[in-house]
Formats: structure tokens, C-alpha cells, sequence
């Protein structure tokens, strides 16, 4: 395995770190080989092709995926090793326009033990309004969750997996359904929030343009960890040429 | 019920000088905030296909029950609802067919099978009626007591688990990866709805109770904001249907369960235009 430029070692900063981890549903090998560290303040970007296996290793790092192998957390002064608390933020989420559910009652219905129903107590409004001042949404707290754009609603869900502040962000395709605009929007405020908060941030993207001005880290797989390394060691290699040529990807 | 029977002394109604009315109007009022409530969360998860299979098996369940010999039908219909919604959950999650084609072959066996065991050795059907039409007006005081309590069941459950159903319904997906048990939750308010529709078939009928648990959801999403409006207008819209379905039968000698449906099918209808006008 080559260095990366920004070190694998796991000694300096808090690290989550995947140890040959492989996920095998029936017969069928989804994932194998899978060796990842992910330092705090990195943005790390997982990319390949439909099928590849992004989505499958971040539902194992959800633990929402049964798997081999291991998945640990580690931050310097941490005596036990124990599993990150993860904020995620699902793959186009879509809700319904005719829900009369608003961004408040969500902030509600996920972080408060008081009935949403009965509507938002006054503390857990301020709490909604603090989270939705950390994506500049604050103006949104009264909308429907359906009528969100696809930029909005990426900010709202982004402000509910902030609370409580996670170790690491988990970003399902984030930019897919957002406007050219909203894009570079969403990606100023996620630099912003890793700098701010010194949080791990991994995301899957189809958006290769996005990664030479953001990424700290891309990792390309293919049902194994093909490449990692620096956008442009990852984006000239003929690893990546070579599955996104040939599948007449979007490059 | 005395004290409800003082209440309704005071009251310069007609029709509440009679025993029967006064059992169905307290019956009503417990009736509409259960299916308010329930409605809710039914429309927001596209359950109502789902609820109406259940009623089909809350029926057959208590064709066993006769066929048992049980004292209380009731007991073994809620029983056998609570056992055909756990099964139906188990199969759709083992199935890769589509949701409604699965309630589908549950609620057509469920029929089937209860038409069966009430025609079994050449017994008549006739004796099942009630609970194809219902009748809220024979509803005894200790049928009026299960379903306070059951009131007061779903309420509680409502407390506790309202959030996280919500968040299930509009984004199973989000609710897991917040560490919540979607399956456990699902399962939990299936087998409320199973208990709930069982216990007021007899008053209600198999074929106008389905209306009950979606037409009030239905039409408060028709112009509730959020959360908060939904579950009031949806409580509220029950609430007067009931009464209002109540008198009507009342006057015009139809079945009040029909009445009630009728109303609430009025009330979509108007809070349907209204939200054309609004928007």
C-alpha cells in the first residue's frame, strides 16, 4: 500500500480506521478488502461505479449492515475504544409535499421527548433555530419538509445530523438533485463546518469536478478499495480511468 | 355511567332521553379520538389498504371465536388480528413483492376464510350482519368500558412512541440511521390499529370502518400546516362526524356508523376545495 500524503497513521488525531472489512449478502460479495482511516478535520470522498459498493459501506459503518472485520474510533486521550457518534445524512431524501409536517416538528420528532404533536416547546424551538443557524436556514424552520428544494433540504438534514455534533459526517450522495449554484453553496458550508467543528466528514458523490477544491482524500472502489490518495492522484490514475472509461462515465 | 347518564339529563336533547343514545353518544366520543389519532399516522405511513385488511381479519376472527364456543368473540377476533398483522409484517419483509399485493392475498384469504368457518355445517350468515353494517346503538356500558381504556392505551402510546412513528413513516431511512427501531415501532402501532379495529367492528361494520380510519387524516391534510394542526383538525373532524353522523341517523332512522361516514366524506370534500381555493 502507498503513503498518503496526509499520513495513515492513526496516532496524532482522533481516527476512525476500517480493518479488512468485507460484507457478503447470501453468495454475493458486496465488499472485500476495505482499509480505510478517517482523521477528524479530513474531508474524505468515496467514489465508483452504481453498484460498487458506496452505499453498502457506509450502512456497515451505520451499523446497519452486518459485516467482517473491523470498524474502530480512536482519539488521542481516549482510553477505550468505542464507536463514533456518526451524524448521516441519507441518500435524495424525499418526503412527501402533502405531509404537514414542517422542518420544526422534524427537529421535533428527532431530538425531543416531548410529543411533536403537541408542537415545539419554547427551548426546543430555540435549539431547532441554533442548529438551523449553524446551515443559514433559520428561515426555514416553519416550511414543510416536501416543499423543500433539494439544496434546502440538504441543509435542514444536515442541521439535524449536527445535533448532537457528531465525530464524523456521513453524506450519501449530497449533491445529487441540488443545483450547480446550491452545489458549491452546500460544499463552502460543509468546509466550513469540518474547520469549525473538527469533525471527520465522508461523502459519496458522482461530482468529480467538486473534489480537486474540497477533498483531503478520495477513495475509489469497486466492490474493493481500488485507489486512494489526493483528488489528483486518485482522478489521473488508470485505475479510475479505467472503470469510468469504460463504463462511459460522467468524467 | 351514572354519572354520564346526570350529564345527559341536563342536556335539552330529545334524543338523549333514551338509554341507547346516550351509550352511542358516549361511545362516540371515545370512538373519535382513537380514530383521529390512529388516522394520522395511517394516512402519513399509506396504511389505509393496510387497515381495511385488518378489519377483514378482525371479522374472521371472530367467525373462530363463534365457532370456539368462546364466551367473548371479541377476546379471540383480537387475538387472531394482532396474530394476522404480525404475520402479514414477517411476509412483507421477506417478500420482494410490493406492499398492497401482499395485503392483498392477506385480506382475500382472511374473507375467504371467514365466510368459511360462519357457513361452516350450513349455518346461516345472517347472524354475522352486524359486524358487515355495525350498530353503535347496542353498544353495551361494558363494550364503552374496553374502549376507554383502549382510548386511554393509545394515548399513552401515542406519548411515547409519536415521534418515532412519524419519523418511520416520512423517512424510514433517516429513523434508523438516528438509531431508531423502525420494524419495532411499525410492528407496535399495527397491532394498535388491529386491537382498535377489532373492538369497535361491531359498532362501526366491517364495511364503513375503513372510511373512519382515513377520511379524518385525509381531510386535515387538506389544510393543517404542521404536525400540530393535523392531529387537532383530524381529532376535531372525527369528533364532529361522530355527533353530527350520530343525530342525523337519529331523525332519519339509518344506520349511524354510515351517517358518520358520510359526514367525514363532506368534510374532505369541503377541506378539499378550500385547499384549491388557498391554493
Amino acid at each position: 500500500m502507498r503513503k498518503l500524503k496526509h499520513g495513515d497513521s492513526c496516532d496524532s488525531s482522533c481516527c476512525l480506521k476500517i480493518q479488512n472489512l468485507a460484507v457478503t449478502i447470501g453468495s454475493d460479495r458486496i465488499l472485500r478488502d476495505v482499509n480505510l482511516h478517517i482523521h477528524c478535520g479530513q474531508m474524505v470522498a468515496l467514489i465508483g461505479p452504481n453498484g460498487a459498493g458506496k452505499s453498502t459501506l457506509i450502512k456497515a459503518i451505520l451499523g446497519q449492515r452486518e459485516y467482517d472485520g473491523l470498524i474502530t474510533f480512536s482519539a488521542p486521550g481516549m482510553r477505550h475504544r468505542k464507536m463514533p457518534r456518526i451524524g448521516y445524512v441519507p441518500q435524495s431524501p424525499s418526503f412527501d409535499p402533502g405531509d404537514p409536517v414542517t422542518v420544526a416538528d422534524l427537529f421535533g420528532c428527532c431530538q425531543s421527548k416531548r410529543p411533536a404533536f403537541l408542537g415545539l416547546s419554547r427551548d426546543m424551538r430555540e435549539k431547532c433555530m441554533e442548529c438551523l443557524e449553524r446551515v443559514h436556514g433559520e428561515d426555514l424552520i416553519d416550511k414543510r419538509v416536501g416543499t423543500l428544494s433539494g439544496g434546502e433540504l440538504q441543509r435542514v438534514l444536515l442541521a439535524l445530523a449536527l445535533e448532537p455534533l457528531p465525530n464524523i459526517l456521513i453524506l450519501d450522495e449530497p449533491l445529487s438533485g441540488v443545483d450547480v449554484e446550491g452545489q458549491t453553496g452546500l460544499m463552502d458550508m460543509l468546509d466550513e463546518i469540518r474547520k469549525r467543528f473538527d469533525l471527520s466528514i465522508l461523502m459519496t458523490t458522482h461530482d468529480f469536478g467538486m473534489l480537486h477544491q474540497y477533498a483531503d482524500k478520495v477513495v475509489l472502489i469497486d466492490r474493493a478499495v481500488l485507489k486512494k490518495g489526493t483528488p489528483e492522484e486518485v482522478l489521473k490514475s488508470d485505475e479510475f480511468r479505467r472503470i469510468f472509461h469504460r463504463r462511459g462515465g460522467n468524467v | 355511567m351514572s354519572i354520564w347518564y346526570a350529564i345527559c339529563d341536563f342536556l335539552p336533547l330529545e334524543m338523549l332521553s333514551w338509554t341507547f343514545m346516550r351509550n352511542a353518544l358516549l361511545a362516540i366520543l371515545l370512538m373519535a379520538p382513537l380514530f383521529g389519532m390512529l388516522s394520522t399516522m395511517i394516512v402519513t405511513g399509506r396504511m389505509s389498504f393496510f387497515s381495511d385488511a385488518l378489519g377483514h381479519s378482525a371479522f374472521t376472527g371472530i367467525a373462530i371465536g363463534a365457532i370456539c364456543g368462546a364466551s367473548a368473540p371479541i377476546g379471540v377476533a383480537v387475538l387472531f388480528s394482532i396474530v394476522f398483522a404480525l404475520l402479514f409484517s414477517f411476509v412483507r419483509s421477506r417478500s420482494n413483492q410490493a406492499a398492497d399485493t401482499i395485503i392483498g392475498v392477506f385480506s382475500s384469504t382472511a374473507v375467504a376464510l371467514g365466510i368459511f368457518i360462519a357457513t361452516l355445517g350450513g349455518s346461516s350468515f345472517t347472524k354475522y350482519n352486524k359486524y358487515l353494517i355495525g350498530d353503535i346503538l347496542s353498544i353495551t356500558p361494558g363494550e364503552i368500558g374496553i374502549l376507554a381504556l383502549t382510548l386511554l392505551a393509545v394515548v399513552i402510546f401515542w406519548i411515547l412512541f409519536s415521534n418515532r412513528l412519524t419519523l418511520a413513516n416520512i423517512h424510514p431511512a433517516l429513523a434508523s440511521s438516528r438509531g431508531m427501531h423502525v420494524a419495532l415501532t411499525q410492528t407496535l402501532f399495527t397491532t394498535a390499529i388491529a386491537v382498535v379495529v377489532t373492538i369497535t367492528i361491531s359498532s362501526v361494520g366491517l364495511l364503513i370502518l375503513n372510511s373512519l380510519l382515513v377520511l379524518p387524516a385525509a381531510s386535515s391534510r387538506n389544510v393543517a400546516k404542521n404536525l400540530r394542526q393535523y392531529h387537532l383538525f383530524s381529532v376535531l373532524f372525527a369528533l364532529f362526524s361522530g355527533l353530527a353522523g350520530l343525530t342525523v341517523s337519529y331523525y332519519l332512522g339509518t344506520s349511524a356508523g354510515a351517517a358518520i361516514s358520510l359526514c367525514l366524506a363532506l368534510i374532505f370534500a369541503v377541506t378539499f376545495i378550500f385547499r384549491k381555493g388557498r391554493s
